[in-house]
């Protein structure tokens, strides 16, 4: 039975996939995955799930372009400067 | 402090862990490689703080006495290359040493307590691992076999008056105990490996 | 950022994975691609596992607890190198068991370094410290893999190999600074790996010949590899004293290190399978997966 295994580096960070592991059950998995994301003291906490208990979602559909959404949809560095430029040309008229 | 009490512990996990090393690269599973090498670190590394309660330099008392001088049970000393022995022997030790490590926290020298105490920190994961394969394996004649074969030898890793309370958590009888303080051929050859660097320079040499 | 549509061309792919792409396992992978990971990524997992044997008798040996520690600490990643690589290689759809199979029976291969005997303590410092230090050269450059789950664990490899650099080193500096006889046991076991260490790389086929290169499994070719051993090592050796038993061995004005060409026939009949220690590693590992099989069974056919 594969796992997956995420672990966090210090308290408050994100949890990080850390790679996977071939165990029979959870108390195996708690066991070995104990060892080989932690042994060293490099995690402080651990998550373990079942592969077949992840849902893999990797594929939107964009077609009609949605990117007023994103950070990318947005030229304001373009605008700004014009803004810039009016609001001194203002000031010094 | 009871020096030859606490000597015989060091020495029950000094040569405990070094047996257990013998797995490195070959145990049945990678994932167990990995796991079974921890504990025998863990075992090296409470030799080492018995040690220095006891000597200025753990390492003259743990390589440069006698073979005879050592003295460890009878039951870590065993040569068993093959799993289900190893695991019986783990499952036997760490009921045993579960019981002298929790009366030497009682110990009237604080610092004998105090140790005691850490070791059996490290230990609960020992139990805990001894305890998963246990479960695994105890319906396999494997298994079962190497338990009744060893169960004399963990006897004599207890005092005496220990001995009733493993033969109770273990559901056996009392027989006769392999007692510590004799050693077997295969200690020889042990002692003989485990020292055969360290004799190659004069003694005093930096390693 | 946007995902970048991999085609089912075979072309497209490796322009991508040339521009600098990487992919993921449940991406359409060509086949020889898929082919040529397998093989790169097994051998690697092989050559961490068979890497533990030619130390695995010095952790009975080491002649302090200390050392001992270390070294069971240092094999002890080792062995979590192998499994984590040969998680990777089952995703890509070779099983463990198979991988081990085909080890055992000498189908695939292994580094040429983990075929030779392990002589004294003094091969131990060695290995750790030089050995690791041209492994490491290596696995450095696959962090930038094309195949992403082999980079990404790259990451954790690397971080714990520099353990063992700096454990090696130190096991050198005490020999070093010790007695005579100690020193000499360091010179010795220098002389008997330095071959084997120039041939580690491989043969200085040009990066663009190399099909492993080609599709971006490695990021650089065999020479450099060797040449940045090469810079980064030969001043570390002769700083200590030590004599490097090549005596061609010479940095150019242009940076360029000069070396006697090393036995590439060796090192063929060496990874083919016929090195010193070849059959007898190869026969006690197989002989603990045969014996140990009843406790797979019990343990993993839950």
């Amino acid at each position: 039975m594969i796992w997956e295994v995420f672990r966090q580096d210090r308290k408050g960070q994100p949890f990080e996939h850390a790679g996977s592991l071939d165990a029979p059950d959870a108390e195996f998995a708690e066991a070995w995955a104990r060892e080989q994301y932690g042994r060293r003291g490099e995690s402080v906490a651990l998550w373990l799930a079942p592969r077949d208990a992840v849902h893999v979602v990797g594929d939107w559909a964009d077609e009609f372009d949605l990117k007023y959404r994103r950070v990318d949809g947005y030229s304001i560095k373009a605008r700004l400067k014009e803004a810039r430029e009016r609001a001194a040309a203002a000031g010094t008229g | 402090m009871n020096e030859l009490l606490l000597l015989g512990l060091a020495d029950d996990e000094l040569i405990l862990g070094w047996r257990d090393s013998e797995w490195t690269g070959i145990a049945p599973m990678l994932e167990e490689d990995v796991a079974f090498s921890s504990i025998a670190q863990n075992e090296i590394g409470h030799a080492r703080a018995v040690y220095e309660l006891l000597a200025d330099d753990a390492d003259v008392l743990a390589f440069d006495r006698k073979p005879e001088e050592y003295r460890c049970a009878p039951l870590v000393e065993l040569h068993l290359l093959d799993w289900g022995r190893t695991i019986a022997r783990r499952c036997l030790y760490e009921v045993a040493d579960e019981i002298r490590i929790t009366a030497l926290m009682e110990d009237d020298d604080a610092r004998v307590a105090g140790l005691a105490a850490k070791i059996n920190r490290e230990e609960a994961y020992h139990r805990m691992h001894a305890e998963m394969w246990r479960e695994r394996l105890a319906d396999t004649p494997q298994f079962r076999s190497a338990v009744d074969e060893l169960w004399r030898y963990a006897l004599g890793v207890l005092p005496p008056k220990q001995r009733e309370a493993l033969a109770a958590r273990l559901g056996r009888e009392q027989v006769d105990a392999v007692e510590r303080g004799t050693h077997d051929d295969a200690f020889a050859a042990l002692h003989d490996e485990m020292t055969m660097v360290r004799r190659s320079a004069p003694a005093g040499a930096q390693w | 950022m946007a995902a970048v549509e991999i085609s089912r061309d075979e072309q497209a792919f490796l322009e991508y994975v040339q521009g600098g792409g990487q992919v993921e396992t449940s991406d359409w992978l060509p086949a020889d691609y898929r082919a040529k990971l397998v093989k790169f990524i097994e051998m690697h997992g092989n050559s961490e596992l068979m890497g533990v044997l030619p130390e695995r008798e010095w952790i009975l040996r080491a002649p302090t607890l200390q050392r001992k520690l270390a070294l069971t600490a240092k094999v002890q990643d080792e062995v979590g190198h192998a499994q984590l690589i040969y998680r990777v290689v089952e995703d890509l759809g070779k099983s463990r068991e198979q991988c081990l199979a085909d080890l055992v029976s000498g189908k695939s291969k292994f580094h040429n370094v983990f075929h030779y005997p392990t002589r004294t303590w003094g091969d131990v410092g060695v290995i750790a410290w030089l050995v690791d230090a041209a492994a490491i050269i290596s696995q450095k450059a696959l962090l930038k893999c094309s195949y992403a789950p082999y980079a990404r664990i790259m990451k954790k490899i690397c971080w714990e190999e520099s353990f063992h650099i700096l454990h090696g080193r130190d096991v050198i500096l005490a020999m070093v600074t010790g007695t005579p006889a100690q020193f000499e046991l360091v010179q010795e076991a220098l002389n008997r790996w330095w071959g084997p260490l120039m041939q580690f790389h491989g043969n200085p086929i040009p990066a663009e010949d190399d099909p492993m290169f080609l599709w971006r499994i490695k990021s650089q070719g065999n020479e450099e590899a060797r040449q940045q051993f090469l810079d980064g090592y030969v001043p570390q050796i002769l700083e200590l004293g030590l004599t490097v038993p090549d005596p061609q061995l010479r940095k150019r004005d242009d940076g360029v290190w000069e070396y006697t060409e090393p036995d590439w026939a060796e090192l063929k009949s060496v990874v083919t399978g016929h090195g010193p220690c070849t059959a007898q590693r190869l026969a006690f590992r197989a002989h603990f997966i045969d014996q140990e099989q009843w406790v797979r069974d019990a343990v993993l056919a839950a």
